[in-house]
């Protein structure tokens, strides 16, 4: 093992974690720009050097796609960027995504050795950084696909699973198909996912180097309406098929009030905002109503999303509501810190009990209840508990719930055979496979709603099972003969 | 991009349209519906499946220009694309052997009646078939209707074609009269639809509605169509659009329906000053 970089160990250690270079909390909080531009080439270089290398490098493992990461740092060292992109890019085919999205705290950095001692390396900062530089400066070579085997694979859902999947599919050189429900590719980084962190630029060029594979993809397919499983392998010839089509289908807290104007499942707010660009109307024609003071109840990254882009919308008070302490909420840490500054207030230890109507059926208030932690649950976490006689109301005219979210039923109901579990995801084994012959899936619809670094492991993992399925298979021809 | 291959228009606001989309063109059920999305950073809006021909790959649309989409829409001519159309949705209607059936549609909604009406008779029912609209100018399929009813009954708010009221008063004397009426299909406005359901109440007549509550993407994904079936809810698009009319809350649905009744004006003044559009609104009042 070869060391790249000459400074000691304890040189090393002295230089700090390189932050990103952000737009101020004040304006950013008005426009749906980028938040962070990330690290320029010299904070690159910095940051870079401080990796230790190490002998064993703890970083890797940390990573649900195993990305070679002391390599395509000290590839960064050496200023070869674009050999840094491609040693990514043999583990995770969508690097500036992962770099801007990817959980890193709690994943290849939480583990870094740097990290025992000091603060650990800004891996996905720099995983961004070489993507970046990889985009701007127009380097992208597709990989050459020299393998062509006539088969044929079906991919259902063009999220962070089904792109992977269908990515690594045609890198082997199968014959790939993506079938996607919306108009638009990239599942929840299309729809949930808002601008001010992933630009829309940034995602189109990922998804054009999926189609410079030669994948060939059909929107606007609903499968399970448009085609059944059943008819994509008889009738249009696949011989395997991927599910990647996510926990889209949002759950409600079942209090009183939700049908009033004014309450959204943050997935709809989101798609209406993300997806049909609302915040543009009447330039665009789908519109969306967000009051004076809104009122977003969850603690995850999609709570996160709507809240903030609530602030953007024109809203002068936007609150978080979360039932546990801000220590459990699930959100990713830099954007519960990004909400915070661009100023969002925190409600936390609060529950809504009922949503209260104005004279026009419109959202008026929102009624709370204060809560306190009990013991800990079957998953570790603390139960709240209502304190009684604790009710209070929050004046708000929009109410969005981001409260979790389940699997669209669609094609669990249409295909027979499908093991489904108590949570309407899809049982699979330790290789994606589920329990039909032939039929692999992955992300959200088998896990529930998780990271998309964990969907595109589920993708690459099922790519090399179908691989495996596919090379192993006796040819139907062959069989009849 | 999805072609149209054919368009007439039936009355100045209401116009029928053959697209290209053989892979709906195939699948299509009565009762199901589409998504469609005319222009880049246009709505999405469902549009009852009318018809299909699988054989030259098309579906019939009939639409109603009310606002900015669908009137758009009635802008576009034959060799024009529409730029997304997504389906069949929706759960079909189960066609069952009933007897004796009721039909209803009121004004654009005879539209959509009327492959479920086409489908029960193919199942073997005896259709009874009302259509009601505000004017003549907006009664529509009335032919069509006709040849596939027993009785065709046709009313209008303002008297000016057919029998003056609306379409409750001929079915409560089809009711008073035909005790094997098992069945009602009421498709239309909501307050049209909450009428019926008031009515057949009383006489314990099982009634289907297809309930038009506002979509975005048509597949369970939003719940911003939610709507409340015997106090549960339910996803209009993935769960109906047909639901049983005696458990519907109207109420709440014709208030949800109202959220965007400003911005909706907004968008459709925008699409007056569209020069495309201002003949189409010189005409459609
Ligand atoms: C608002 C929001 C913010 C988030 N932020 C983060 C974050 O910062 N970091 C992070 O790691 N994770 C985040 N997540 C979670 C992450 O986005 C998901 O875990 C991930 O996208 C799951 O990927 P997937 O491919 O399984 O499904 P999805 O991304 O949900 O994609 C599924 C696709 O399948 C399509 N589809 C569904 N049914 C059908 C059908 N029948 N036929 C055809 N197509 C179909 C859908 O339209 C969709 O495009 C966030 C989630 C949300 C909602
Ligand atoms: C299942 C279903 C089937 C339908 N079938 C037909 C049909 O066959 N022919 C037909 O003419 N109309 C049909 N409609 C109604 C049609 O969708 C609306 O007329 C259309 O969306 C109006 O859009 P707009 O932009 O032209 O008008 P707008 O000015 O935007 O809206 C006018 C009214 O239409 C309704 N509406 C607006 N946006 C939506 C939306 N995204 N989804 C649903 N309703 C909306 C609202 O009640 C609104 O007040 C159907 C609706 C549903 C739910
Ligand atoms: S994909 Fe995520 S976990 Fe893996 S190296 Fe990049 S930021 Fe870390
Ligand atoms: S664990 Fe940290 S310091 Fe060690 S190689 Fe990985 S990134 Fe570098
Ligand atoms: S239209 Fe979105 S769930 Fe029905």
């Amino acid at each position: 093992m070869n060391y790249v970089n000459p400074m000691k160990p304890s040189e090393r250690m002295k230089l700090p974690r390189q932050a990103s270079i952000e737009q101020i909390a004040e304006e950013r909080n008005k426009n749906f720009n980028e938040v962070s531009a990330g690290l320029d080439e010299a904070r690159a270089l910095i940051e870079a050097a401080r990796c230790l290398e190490c002998k064993n490098p703890v970083c890797i493992e940390g990573c649900p796609v195993t990305i070679d990461i002391r390599t395509f740092i000290q590839l960064i060292y050496k200023k070869d960027y674009i050999g840094a992109a491609n040693k990514i890019r043999e583990a995770n085919y969508l690097p500036a995504i992962c770099g801007r999205v990817c959980p890193q705290e709690t994943q290849c950095e939480i583990v870094c050795t740097l990290g025992k001692k000091y603060e650990p390396v800004a891996i996905g900062k720099l995983e961004r950084f070489v993507a970046d530089y990889e985009i701007t400066h127009n380097l992208f070579v597709p990989p050459v696909i020299t393998n062509h085997i006539d088969k044929k694979v079906a991919v259902v859902g063009s999220g962070p699973a089904g792109i992977t999947c269908a990515a690594e599919l045609a890198k082997i050189g199968y014959k790939v198909t993506i079938f996607e429900a919306l108009h638009g590719l990239g599942g929840v980084l299309r729809y949930g996912i808002p601008e001010f962190r992933l630009p829309r630029e940034i995602l189109d060029t990922e998804m054009e180097r999926v189609r410079q594979l030669g994948v060939e993809i059909y929107k606007n397919f609903v499968v399970g309406r448009t085609a059944s499983i059943d008819e994509l392998f008889n009738e249009w010839g696949f011989e395997a098929i991927f599910l990647g089509t996510g926990a889209g289908t949002p759950t409600f807290m079942g209090i009183p009030g939700e049908s009033l104007s004014g309450v959204y499942s943050a997935n709809e707010y989101l798609t209406r905002i993300n997806l049909m660009k609302a915040y543009q109307f009447p330039d665009s024609d789908t519109p969306i109503k967000v009051g004076k003071e809104v009122a977003v109840i969850g603690g995850g990254n999609t709570a996160m999303d709507a809240v903030r882009t609530s602030l953007r919308l024109g809203a002068k008070k936007a609150y978080l509501i979360y039932r546990r302490s801000r220590k459990e909420m699930p959100a990713r840490e830099e954007e519960v810190h990004h909400a915070e500054q661009e100023g969002v207030e925190f409600m936390m230890l609060t529950n809504p009990t009922r949503i209260i109507a104005d004279g026009n059926n419109w959202v008026s208030g929102i009624e709370c209840q204060k809560m306190e932690l009990g013991e800990p649950d079957e998953s570790g976490r603390r139960k709240p508990i209502a304190i009684k006689g604790s009710e209070f109301i929050v004046p708000v005219q929009t109410v969005i719930e981001a409260v979790g979210q389940k699997p669209n039923p669609i094609i669990q109901t249409t295909t027979d055979g499908l093991n489904v579990s108590k949570w309407g995801t899809i049982v699979v084994n330790d290789v994606q496979l589920t329990s039909r012959e032939g039929i692999f899936a992955g992300g959200d619809l088998t896990r529930g709603g998780a990271t998309v670094i964990l969907a595109m492991r589920d993708g690459k993992i099922a790519a090399e099972a179908i691989h495996k399925y596919l090379s192993e298979k006796p040819d139907a021809d062959t069989k009849v003969k | 991009m999805y072609p149209i291959v054919a368009k007439e228009i039936l009355s100045p606001t209401i116009t029928k349209y053959e697209i290209k989309a053989p892979f709906i063109a195939k699948k299509r059920k009565a009762g199901n519906f589409v998504m469609l999305r005319i222009v880049e950073d246009g709505e999405r809006i469902p549009i009852t499946l009318v018809d299909s021909d699988s054989n030259a790959g098309t579906i019939t649309l009939i639409v109603q220009a009310i606002g900015k989409t669908t009137k758009l829409l009635a802008t576009k001519n034959v060799g024009d694309s529409i730029l997304d159309v997504v389906g069949p949705l929706g759960v079909p209607t189960p066609i069952e052997l009933h007897g004796q059936v009721v039909c209803i549609g009121g004004g654009v909604g005879t539209a959509e009646v009327y492959p479920i009406a086409r489908a029960l008779k193919d199942a073997g029912n005896t259709i009874f078939s009302i259509v009601g609209a505000r004017s003549k100018d907006l009664i529509i399929l009335e032919k069509e209707m006709g040849q596939i009813s027993k009785e065709i009954y046709v009313t209008t708010d303002d008297g000016s074609y057919g029998r003056k009221g609306i379409v409750t008063d001929p079915l409560k004397d089809l009711l008073d009269a035909n005790k094997d009426i098992h069945a009602v299909y009421a498709i239309g406005p909501l307050p049209m639809m909450k009428a019926v359901a008031n009515l057949t109440k009383t006489y314990g007549t099982k009634t289907l509605v297809s309930l038009n509550a506002i979509m975005v993407d048509g597949t369970g994904m939003c719940g911003g169509c939610r709507v409340s079936i015997g106090g549960k809810m339910k996803f209009a698009c993935v769960d109906g659009p047909e639901f049983d009319a005696h458990l519907v809350d109207f109420d709440e649905l014709i208030m949800r329906n109202r959220t965007y009744v400003d911005l909706e004006k907004i968008a459709d003044e925008r699409c007056k000053l569209t020069p495309s559009i201002v003949a189409l609104a010189g005409g459609v009042k």
